[in-house]
């Protein structure tokens, strides 16, 4: 019921596993779409070699998010899952090819450039479904008595497949900042010459969303514009451009953590500018969250299980990324 | 217009079927690594080293596909069966979330270490890598036989308007064949990982590779599984009379048993004819079914005439896959003893048919494990929760045409994911346990390789 404070946490607690997700897999997708766009097969190890040993726990947040997703708000998993159900069944044959590409490659020799393929058309498919999955959850789908209506191919529009390409880019320049801080030496200039190049790409993109979902939906573009909104929603436009900028100067400037992490502050505006217009939708402009929650019982019984287990995810993914701290050494294997 | 729920459910079959085989794989693979690399620490042995990091190869490429083909399921309950998940979601779903949070960080997380951590944490903190990712397979197992368990004997739920509640987690969790199923099912695991290890051992000795080492992993296999499969046959009657109490038709179908009788026969061969309701080519051994289901010549057993057919599994299925399960357990006692028999008398190693009955019998573990799979599963049927929900009624409002491309695409996808794998495991294989070449590292990097790659030893010193 609406008021309620369990369904709001959970609500808080999915979007946070979601976006980790979108942060932590979105560098190691990243470093895949860059693949094919490295000089040598000695780079390439290096790029892989840098996610290797951390991309499994990354993707874990995916399943994280959309078992969050059945196990609390059933009534949003059961229409968005069917609803997208083609992009999300391309989204998971990218993953398979991006994520097996981690175990053959190294044990491939001659056979080496179909896993280089492999992780890198893996990557981008992954990725672009996953923002043609974001793109169509914004635009809304058609909806009567709870169930989805609408036909397979619904997705295919303009402004989804827009945000897939942009998702693409986005990744990339999450994985060339993260290259930034993991590659070795020459590897590291690439980077940072790649990482200012998608950077303006990234902006042009977020600025054509940003003035497209606007037109997409009435509620969205009363929220964003209408008066006294205005004045406080127009600074994430604003601290964008200002992120923008740093980024530029950071990565240009040869800082070596912060292009990174300005990257995941971009993201985090964007993730920001979706949640204010969706809210509080969990279906897009249809059903909020608290009518799309699973009984109370339930929800309390995972939160007791998260509370316990969060810290100590958070305790264990900390010690491994500090284990695998620095640059990559290129003879790393196992 | 295509039969979106057939579809549906060979899709689910599918993939799931193809999963399922990782895991059952990799949980008993953990355990062996985990104890390879405790003796490996406590003896100092470079055997144990070198089978170690032999076997954490193959185990590297089976996690990774059981983990990419994972993920799918996770959204298979949504993609094709989101009215079921709607419905279960408020008991299903948290023992999902738990796994996810107990089980899938913990695996994932402690595997990179486990992979790439040697010589870059202290050698205990790699075991403990090792330990918590075998604790993690056995965790994952526990969540998800215990959502398939009460899929198959429901328990703990209040059932309101097409909606299941929670009325107890532990009757929910601790459901009635859960306790059977979990322990089953991890015997499996293990004696799967345990044939296959052995398997291999065996043609390696059967080709006069690696004697001393494949010797000693046929020993450690051997014992293993001379304690292991009876206890499984235990196990596995236990499970039976359990299924008997709360699923007798599955029961009746896995034994042939059209009308229900005292005295019931086993049937060792049959080809049951689900339209004349009736088995033809029987060869049987009378009485022998009662006394294994209710211990006692005089048990009655329940008959698929007692419901209407709409209400039965397809018996052909059930009853075939039950005698592979069980023909293969029996073949693996065989094995086992006559295994034991000659370690005792000292002539394992050199005992060629033995050998080449387990180089044989490397994947006798898998295919018990999906025979078993699929005696329960499509037992079941025609229900997804036993006996309160039809399969019919929990499938996606998804066209037939969406489910058929992606059935395609997923069989297509997978064959070539599968033979890939199965490719770089047997190449592994092939190369075998070889004297361990450790790659210079810290100190020794200087001494070993003093100008090949000064650079990356030197920015990192960890």
């Amino acid at each position: 019921m609406e008021g309620d404070w369990l369904p709001l946490v959970w609500l808080l607690l999915i979007a946070f596993a979601i976006f980790m997700y979108v942060l932590l897999d979105g560098f190691v997708l990243g470093v895949g779409i860059l693949f094919p766009f490295a000089r040598s097969d000695a780079d390439r190890d290096a790029m892989m070699m840098s996610v290797a040993p951390i991309w499994d726990g990354n993707e874990t947040w995916l399943v994280l998010g959309v078992g969050g997703l059945l196990a609390v708000f059933p009534v949003a998993y059961a229409i968005v899952l069917p609803a997208l159900y083609l992009p999300f069944i391309f989204m998971l044959l990218g993953l398979i090819f991006r994520g097996i590409a981690f175990e053959f490659r190294f044990k491939a020799d001659k056979s080496k450039p179909i896993w280089d393929r492999s992780f890198q058309i893996g990557s981008i498919v992954a990725t672009f479904f996953q923002g043609v999955v974001l793109g169509s959850f914004v635009r809304g789908f058609a909806i009567e008595g709870g169930t989805f209506v609408g036909g397979a191919l619904d997705w295919l529009a303009p402004f989804s497949l827009l945000v897939g390409v942009a998702l693409v880019l986005g990744y990339a320049l999450l994985g060339s900042t993260w290259l930034i801080i993991k590659a070795p030496g020459d590897l590291e200039d690439w980077a940072r010459r790649i990482s200012v190049r998608l950077l303006f790409a990234v902006l042009a993109a977020i600025a054509l969303i940003s003035v497209w979902v606007a037109f997409l939906n009435e509620t969205i573009q009363a929220r964003w514009f209408s008066l006294p909104n205005f004045y406080v929603l127009s600074q994430v436009p604003l601290a964008t451009a200002v992120t923008g900028f740093l980024l530029w100067y950071t990565a240009t400037k040869g800082y070596r953590l912060a292009p990174f992490v300005l990257t995941m502050v971009l993201f985090t505006l964007g993730y920001l500018g979706l949640a204010i217009s969706l809210w509080p939708n969990i279906v897009p402009h249809e059903i909020p969250y608290w009518e799309a929650a699973a009984h109370r019982d339930s929800q309390l019984f995972v939160l007791v299980g998260a509370i316990i287990t969060l810290p100590a995810i958070f305790f264990y993914t900390t010690y491994s990324y500090y284990v695998f701290r620095g640059k990559v050494q290129r003879d790393l294997t196992y | 217009m295509i039969d979106a729920v057939l579809l549906a459910r060979l899709q689910f079959a599918f993939t799931v079927t193809f999963h399922i085989l990782f895991p059952a794989f990799t949980i008993g693979l953990a355990s062996w690594l985990a104890m390879l690399e405790f003796l490996w620490l406590r003896t100092g042995k470079p055997a144990y080293e070198s089978l170690y990091r032999f076997w954490v190869k193959v185990f590297a490429v089976s996690f990774g596909l059981g983990v990419v083909s994972g993920i799918v399921m996770s959204f298979q309950f949504g993609t094709n069966w989101s009215v079921f998940t709607e419905a279960s979601a408020n008991v299903i779903g948290p023992l999902l979330g738990y796994e996810v949070l107990t089980a899938f960080f913990l695996e994932a997380t402690f595997l990179g270490i486990m992979l790439f951590g040697l010589g870059r944490v202290p050698r205990g903190v790699h075991f403990f890598a090792t330990l918590m990712v075998a604790f993690g397979t056995l965790l994952s197992a526990f969540w998800i036989l215990a959502a398939n368990s009460w899929m198959q004997t429901p328990a703990g739920y209040v059932y309101e308007d097409g909606v299941f509640y929670p009325d107890s987690w532990l009757a929910i969790i601790f459901n009635p064949s859960f306790p059977y199923r979990f322990l089953h099912m991890v015997a499996a695991a293990y004696l799967s990982t345990c044939f296959i290890v052995a398997g291999v051992a065996a043609t390696y000795l059967l080709r006069g590779r690696f004697p001393r080492r494949a010797g000693l992993t046929l020993r450690l296999a051997v014992i293993f599984a001379s304690i292991v499969v009876p206890l499984q046959i235990v196990i596995g009657d236990l499970h039976g009379l359990n299924t008997q109490e709360h699923q007798p038709i599955k029961v009746a179908a896995m034994e042939g048993n059209w009308e229900s009788r005292t005295n019931a026969p086993l049937l060792l061969f049959a080809i049951p004819d689900e339209d004349a309701e009736r088995n033809r080519f029987e060869i049987a051994i009378p009485g022998l079914a009662s006394l294994i289901l209710q211990h006692d010549f005089d048990g009655r057993i329940a008959g698929l005439t007692d419901v209407p057919p709409d209400e039965r599994p397809p018996v052909g299925w059930v009853f075939y896959s039950f005698r592979v399960m069980v023909g293969i357990g029996l073949l693996m006692l065989f094995a086992a003893w006559a295994g034991l028999y000659h370690l005792w008398r000292g002539t394992l190693e050199t005992t060629r048919w033995l050998l080449t009955l387990f180089r044989w019998m490397t994947p006798s573990g898998l295919i018990a494990v999906l025979a078993g799979w699929f005696v329960t599963e499509i037992g079941r049927q025609p229900y997804l929760v036993y006996g309160m929900m039809r399969t019919s009624e929990g499938v996606s409002p998804v066209p037939g045409a969406s489910v058929g491309t992606s059935l395609a695409l997923f069989v297509l996808v997978y064959g070539v994911v599968f033979g890939a794998g199965l490719y770089y495991v047997l190449k592994l294989i092939r190369h075998g346990p070889v004297e361990v070449e450790r790659p210079a590292r810290e100190g020794e990097a200087t001494v070993r390789r003093p100008l090949s790659v000064p650079a990356d030893t030197i920015e990192d010193p960890t």
